[in-house]
């Protein structure tokens, strides 16, 4: 937590910060267009557009199911600001996801 | 043995679909491997060799059966994994590059993760089910499953999620192994087996006596005969091997063939010819004896008949062996040189009982030997109890008769009374027992030995005492006197009485001869008297009769002359004439 603060001090406040985030689906089964409208709503209500999210259908790029160590699905990767987040589920438990996103503090 | 062929075939028929694993032994146990297309667990402790187990069938799969596979790894990184078994001799590397071995390092870490809601195991799928495509899998290993359930905490999930994935494997068609930690009271931590119904492998690394053993047991293996009980196995250079089943069927192949033991008076005792190939013989006695020493002259023999020879001693090491076999003119080093003979040394407490026998049978798979020698079997108690010793020995037995190996053990006697030993205790099993044993008598100590069973023969009952020199190993017949048995010196003195005595006779026969041979003498001159004797008479008989015939003729002459000259003419015209003159 102590690296996370400095980082946000040293590259930028919260408030300009590009979050690169991506979501992990396999097609269009209920878990993932749940995780799906989820993350857009989080998003849109606290990140405006200071985001960018990749949506990857597993599916259809298998490889990076081994490269990403991809067990769980959905999956939410935050790549930017570092360090790397992992959150798994269809991101219903919006609390959770902020405090994984690093939105909100405890 | 053709109703055994017809019903062989009739269960053929039905045959369950196996998937061999090529492990030595593991997949005679279960009766040709793990069901084909169906998951199999193996559980056990920590260290027990799960890991090693399964990536042993990937590896086999891939270059024996033609079988690529897939190696998900939940604990051991990729590189960790090809540095581990590099020392069993498998190139994980080259097999991969060559793809026929895919694997696949998951790393899961809860710390890492946030569970924000539902979710399921589709990537792990996704993955596995890419893997398998890629390279055309055939078998499936996943070590450790139980990985998940630390990382992930939604046990509802995971459970519904792990029936899925076995399901799924199912469908694919590939061969699978789990591994998983073995539970207190469950075979494994999570509960595992309640998803893999069909073959449950159980391993256990067992301590006893300071001395480990690793055991493999088929827990369950639906629709399929198995070996039900406990085996050990090793794991060496070679990979792991697990004991074959030993039939125990009493069913093996028997000889009618000798081997000579070496000892021609020995030999002697068992129709001349010695003892069955394919037999086991025990030879038992008290310290000193020269047990080593018969089980030498045996090996010894065999090598000479060019039959190859596994020594294997448990008490000296082969060097010591060999010098002072020499001393009783044994070079047994010769044999080692040329290949007949192996020695193979270890102390008893090296190996648990089932691991020497595990040992054991390598060596001779290996070399392949004819004879087999174990010295002493009594050793071995010091690892083991007197029955297990045993049951390890009918083992051996059994496996060496399969063979057609004949074996030789040594055993030590601790007194003089025979029972409540460990050659007592295995007596039962072999099919020749000899017994050497000291016999205390006019103040010293000497061998005499004796058959006390031989099946199969006539042998001889009698004791016989025992001799070794330089030449080698002796049977001497004991002298039976008034006071009972003789040996050693007094048997000595009593051959040397008997020499005397021979002498004696010798002697007196001599003279006699010559007595013979003078009367011959006399009698044979008077002969030539009486015959110079009857030349003269003959002579002088003869004499007159030839006067007489001379007298005869010049009288005839003489009158043939007169009877001439009466005639007045001369004698040819009036011969002519004469019958005119008539």
């Amino acid at each position: 937590m102590q690296n996370d603060t400095n980082q946000q001090e040293f590259l930028s406040t919260p408030d300009n910060e590009l979050f690169i985030l991506r979501l992990f689906v396999t097609g269009a089964s209920p878990n993932s267009t749940r995780a799906i409208s989820n993350i857009k709503s989080i998003c849109e209500a606290n990140l405006c557009d200071k985001y960018e999210l990749e949506i990857i259908d597993v599916y259809q790029q298998p490889l990076m199911a081994e490269s990403e160590q991809i067990i769980a699905l959905p999956l939410l990767i935050r790549k930017f600001p570092l360090p790397e987040r992992r959150m798994i589920g269809d991101l219903s438990d919006t609390k959770k996801v902020l405090k994984g996103l690093g939105l909100e503090e405890d | 043995m053709i109703d055994n062929l017809s019903h062989l075939q009739q269960t053929d028929k039905y045959k369950f679909p196996k998937t061999p694993t090529g492990i030595k032994g593991l997949d005679e146990i279960t009766g040709g491997g793990l069901p084909t297309g169906r998951p199999a667990l193996i559980c056990g402790g920590p260290g027990c060799g799960k890991t090693l187990m399964s990536i042993e069938f990937i590896v086999r799969g891939a270059t024996e059966y033609n079988e690529p596979g897939v190696f998900l790894a939940f604990e051991e990184k990729v590189e960790e994994l090809e540095m581990n078994v590099a020392s069993l001799g498998f190139d994980l590397k080259k097999l991969q590059a060559d793809k026929l071995v895919k694997i696949d390092h998951v790393h899961i870490e809860r710390s890492e993760i946030e569970e924000t809601g539902e979710y399921d195991l589709d990537g792990l799928f996704i993955r596995l089910g890419y893997a398998i495509d890629s390279i055309g899998a055939k078998r499936v290993v996943l070590d450790t499953l139980e990985n998940l359930f630390s990382g992930l905490s939604n046990q509802a999930i995971l459970r519904s999620e792990l029936r899925r994935l076995f399901h799924w494997l199912k469908e694919k068609g590939v061969t699978a192994i789990i591994t998983g930690e073995r539970g207190e009271k469950e075979l494994t931590r999570q509960g595992l087996e309640e998803y893999v119904s069909d073959c449950v492998i159980l391993l256990e690394h067992r301590v006893a006596n300071q001395i480990s053993t690793r055991l493999l047991r088929v827990v369950k293996y639906r629709g399929s005969m198995h070996g039900t009980n406990e085996y050990p196995f090793l794991i060496d250079e070679e990979g792991i091997s697990v004991l074959p089943v030993t039939s125990l069927q009493l069913t093996s192949e028997v000889s009618s063939e000798r081997l000579p033991s070496g000892i021609e008076s020995l030999d002697k005792m068992l129709e001349g010819k010695g003892f069955y190939r394919g037999s086991s013989i025990l030879v038992s006695g008290t310290a000193g004896t020269g047990k080593t020493s018969i089980a030498a002259s045996f090996a010894n023999k065999a090598c000479t008949d060019n039959k190859k020879c596994v020594y294997l001693a448990f008490e000296e090491s082969p060097k010591q062996i060999i010098r002072n076999m020499k001393s009783i003119g044994f070079d047994l080093g010769k044999h080692v040189d040329s290949g007949m003979l192996e020695f193979h040394a270890f102390r008893p407490t090296v190996y648990g009982l089932e691991m020497h026998l595990v040992a054991i049978h390598k060596i001779i798979r290996k070399f392949d030997p004819q004879v087999v020698i174990l010295d002493p079997i009594t050793n071995l108690v010091t690892v083991g109890s007197i029955s297990e010793v045993k049951a390890m020995l009918i083992r051996l037995i059994d496996f060496l008769q399969e063979k057609q190996i004949t074996v030789m053990f040594t055993a030590l006697t601790l007194n003089s009374f025979v029972s409540e030993q460990t050659d007592e205790g295995v007596s039962s099993l072999v099919d020749a027992w000899l017994l050497v044993r000291d016999i205390e008598l006019n103040g010293e100590r000497n061998r005499g030995m004796y058959i006390m069973k031989s099946r199969g023969m006539k042998h001889s009952n009698q004791v016989r005492e025992f001799v070794i020199s330089d030449e080698g190993l002796n049977l001497v017949d004991v002298y039976l006197g008034p006071e009972g048995v003789i040996v050693g010196s007094a048997r000595e003195a009593q051959m040397l009485h008997e020499e005397t005595g021979l002498a004696l006779r010798g002697h007196a026969l001599n003279r006699k001869n010559r007595e013979i041979l003078r009367k011959k003498k006399v009698l044979e001159a008077q002969i030539a008297n009486l015959q110079t004797e009857f030349e003269s008479v003959e002579e002088e008989l003869n004499k007159g009769y030839m006067e007489e015939e001379l007298k005869k003729e010049i009288f005839e002459r003489n009158r043939n002359e007169i009877t001439n000259i009466r005639r007045g003419i001369d004698g040819s015209g009036e011969s002519k004439n004469s019958p005119q003159s008539k």
